[in-house]
């Protein structure tokens, strides 16, 4: 037998490319692709978010009433009230024909896109019902969630995590991986802050504290200020009552940054863009001696009294912030606000030493797994046992090679499904050893035994094969995270394990068996 | 060395009735072990929850961690020892939800540093939400039909020739499922009358082979789950990977049964012949049978043993799998085909 058959060539070709791929995760080397591992062993935290992006309809439709009321006042049309219902319709009543067609007239003009259900007439009062398109509602949702990936993106680019994964999941949910954060609770806080920033008048016509047990005004809301204390380390919350009307939001800064106060105390600089400066000069000129505030997600931060007009368009958020959370809060402005609130549905979160530790005892088994079954394999099948135990050493080799190859990630599970392949990668070998054991046994020379017996067994072992594999597929496509993980590693170990069963344990059996002239075969 | 002679002779097919008991008898057990616990030990992975696993540098009482995480309102947190004693690790599990409660874990944290006077370290947490435990639940069960299917049509192709009519058969099932889980029909109830429709058109249809095989499955698929259940073990996402991994594992020993036997019946005409022609199958191909399963316990052992806590369960069920797999092999998916024969 020549050495140098196509066979031998492909043999070593195979190995060699194995060996290539799997140098760069132990030495610095070409391709310098490494084995990607898994959030679970190099720790890193991996959240799916839900956008509630119900509540961006929600936005949308409060923006079409104050356009309609708006049109409205512009027209003389008088209305008895524009009100969003909890489906997200709108009810609006009339009293009287000509504010009636007024209506009507503004709605052809201006809203033609909203569906109008025929107007109800009871006492005189004339109601409609209004509402958005379902496609229109659904564009918004589908927005909402891309805008939210987007905002989520650039907040944790700006916090600094090295290749974090951040994608749709399906229509309302954001997966985020995040390898190796230091610390979880931060960046949760960060990518789950809103970050809607208003600008909103005080009411002090009416007291905080009867609005409280009464209910408030129409127009107005109780928010609250978290008051933190740092010598009795207590916070107190302060009620304000704040008008509802947005004179000024967060999405018309251009920048955000960390700032000191004169007690070094951080608070938040912010800067708005042009238009942002004009309406800030504006409201600051109009209400001079009134208390503006400053509402971040419904809570108050500040609430100074305007002084004077203020050119320029900069502003300060204060608070009694730690340096993160201002460092943090700079951000999520400068990233924008989230077009809806975000709320956390799953979250895996994995320390390093964890991860260290699972590398280590999944290492352990692994070895020890490994020299038990080389050690079977050699007492039972002796040098052909031998033959088993290089095919499952360049077994092993494949697996890891595929993985850098294939830029797959490790996990824990896929350790426990490399280590599981080890003791399937020899099955292979037994059923043929097997075999061969009783084609000996029947009186055939051991070269005609080997032939016979890898003949019989191939079609066995593919066959027990194909099924694995197709409970490892099936796994793949339903799995999440690290059970991906093992369904990879195993699909992996069964094709290097047929490859080393089939062809390599094969080519040196009878090549040893041709050149040797053996009349008794060690098996 | 041989362990199994090659003259072997055990009279397995006589023993089928024992083997039928045994195997009732477990199964018996596995569903009333699951209907006394109202189903598998679900872990946070399928019913949500949050669990968080903590360690500390010196020993601590899990009653000071308890009292710690009652006084900030845990009163149905359960916390118990994780791993080796040496460790000082502990796993609490609760149903409070992170999303309901900002910084959770920090809290949580704080709680047990104030009861214990150790700050612990956080090792690992998992909060998976309701919603997301459902969405698991179904896709474990789907995944589960899923890999029953395709490989009961892979047997029935292989050694009955019969591609297009398994085929035919399983495209209509997984059309059906798909439909009606659409219209929000319970998964589990849909899955348990696809695979009973499956077993029943199989016996119509004269799918020896494939019958065989789908009922050892169905067969060492309940059973460790009942075993679980009978032990009060967690089921959790690697587990459903462990059985996935049974399902297509255990059904190695029966193929190689399988094939023997269809090597051994080319020219066989009379039926009588039948039970001893597969008791010579069986006992020709006992030693691989059972040398397969034993190279694959070596290495399930150590990973039991030394691979940590996380994977402890993974092994464990991957363990009774192949035991169960390889017994299956033998005393369900051989008498079940002879009996399809026979009749």
């Amino acid at each position: 037998m020549k050495p140098f058959t196509f066979k031998t060539v492909l043999i070593t070709g195979v190995i060699l490319a194995a060996i290539v791929w799997l140098l760069p995760t132990f030495f610095n080397c070409w391709p310098h692709k490494k084995i990607n591992l898994g959030l679970d062993l190099q720790g890193g935290m991996h959240l799916v978010l839900e956008v509630q992006n119900i509540k961006a309809v929600e936005a949308e439709v409060e923006r079409t009433i104050q356009e309609i009321k708006k049109q409205l006042r512009k027209e003389g049309v008088k209305h008895l009230g524009i009100s969003r219902l909890k489906d997200n319709s709108i009810l609006a009543k009339f009293q009287g024909d000509e504010n009636k067609s007024g209506f009507e007239t503004v709605l052809s003009q201006n809203f033609e896109n909203l569906i109008t259900q025929k107007p109800q007439t009871d006492n005189n009062i004339i109601t409609y019902k209004l509402a958005l398109p379902e496609e229109e509602a659904d564009r918004i949702k589908k927005m909402a969630t891309e805008q939210a990936l987007e905002t989520i993106r650039n907040r944790i680019d700006e916090f600094g995590v090295s290749e974090p994964d951040i994608r749709i999941q399906g229509g309302d949910r954001i997966l985020i991986q995040l390898p190796g954060i230091k610390d979880p609770e931060r960046a949760k806080d960060l990518i789950g802050k809103t970050a809607q920033l208003t600008f909103r008048l005080v009411d002090d016509d009416v007291d905080v504290n009867l609005a409280i047990n009464g209910t408030p005004p129409v127009g107005d809301e109780i928010l609250y200020q978290n008051k933190y204390n740092p010598n009795s380390g207590t916070s107190t919350k302060i009620p304000f009552l704040i008008k509802k009307r947005v004179l000024l939001d967060g999405s018309l800064l251009t920048d955000a940054r960390v700032e000191f106060d004169q007690f070094q105390q951080p608070q938040v600089g912010i800067e708005f863009n042009r238009k942002g400066a004009r309406i800030f000069d504006r409201i600051t000129g109009e209400n001079i001696q009134k208390r503006l505030a400053i509402v971040l997600d419904n809570s108050v931060y500040s609430a100074p009294v305007i002084q004077d007009r203020i050119a320029g368009g900069k502003a300060r958020i204060t608070g009694s912030f730690t340096l993160n959370e201002a460092k943090d809060l700079a951000i999520a402005l400068r990233a924008g606000s989230l077009p809806a609130p975000v709320k956390i549905i799953e979250e895996r979160t994995v320390g390093p030493t964890l991860g260290a530790d699972s590398i280590r005892t999944g290492l352990i088994s692994m070895i020890v797994g490994g020299l038990l079954v080389i050690l079977l394999m050699v007492t039972y099948y002796k040098k052909a046992g031998l033959i088993a135990d290089l095919a499952l050493i360049i077994n092993i080799i494949l697996i890891g090679g595929g993985l850098a190859a294939f830029q797959a990630t490790l996990t824990l599970p896929g350790i426990a499904g490399i280590i599981l392949t080890i003791g399937m990668a020899v099955d292979a070998n037994v059923i043929i050893f097997e075999r061969i054991r009783e084609e000996l046994r029947s009186g055939k020379t051991p070269l005609a035994s080997v032939i016979a017996g890898f003949d019989r067994a191939t079609l066995t072992i593919l066959d027990a094969n194909v099924t694995t594999i197709i409970a490892a597929l099936v796994l793949y496509q339903y799995g999440t995270g690290p059970i991906k993980g093992f369904a990879v590693t195993l699909c992996l170990g069964i094709i290097a394990s047929l490859f080393t069963a089939l062809v390599l344990s094969k080519n040196i059996l009878v090549f040893t068996l041709k050149n040797k002239q053996v009349s008794k075969l060690s098996i | 060395m041989q362990l199994i002679k090659s003259d072997i002779n055990i009279d397995f097919i006589g023993k089928q009735k024992i083997g039928f008991a045994l195997s009732l008898i477990l199964i018996l057990l596995s569903i009333g072990s699951l209907i006394v616990h109202k189903g598998p030990n679900y872990g946070i992975d399928f019913v949500g929850g949050t669990l968080i696993q903590i360690k500390f540098s010196q020993q601590v009482s899990v009653g000071k961690i308890r009292s710690g995480l009652s006084n900030i309102g845990f009163k149905d947190a359960s916390v118990q020892n994780f791993g080796h004693d040496y460790d000082y690790e502990f796993l609490i599990r609760t149903s409070n939800l992170e999303m309901t409660n900002k910084g959770l874990s920090q809290s949580i944290s704080e709680a047990i540093k104030a009861s214990t006077g150790i700050a612990p370290e956080i090792r690992r947490v998992e909060m998976v939400g309701p919603q997301v435990g459902e969405d698991l639940r179904k896709k474990a069960l789907l995944a589960l039909f899923y890999s029953l299917l395709f490989i009961t049509i892979y047997i029935s192709g292989r050694f009955e020739l019969k591609w297009m009519l398994s085929g035919v058969t399983a495209g209509s099932l997984m059309t059906a499922v798909y439909f009606l889980s659409v219209f929000n029909v319970s998964i589990a109830v849909l899955i348990t009358a696809a695979l009973v429709i499956t077993l029943a058109l199989f016996w119509v249809l004269r799918l020896k082979y494939a019958m065989g095989a789908i009922v050892a499955l169905l067969h060492d698929v309940l059973i460790t789950v009942g075993i679980f259940s009978i032990l009060n073990l967690d089921f959790s996402l690697p587990i459903i990977a462990a059985l996935l991994t049974i399902i297509g594992y255990s059904l190695n020993d029966t193929i190689i049964v399988f094939d023997r036997i269809r090597e051994n019946i080319k020219g066989l005409k009379t039926k009588d012949a039948f039970p001893a022609l597969f008791n010579k199958s069986i006992n020709q191909t006992l030693s691989r049978t059972i040398l397969t399963s034993v190279t694959t316990l070596v290495v399930l052992v150590p990973l039991y043993f030394l691979g940590g806590e996380i994977i402890h369960n993974f092994a464990f069920a991957m363990i009774i799998g192949v035991l169960i797999g390889t017994y299956s092999s033998i005393f369900v998916a051989s008498p079940i085909v002879l009996a399809a024969i026979k009749r």
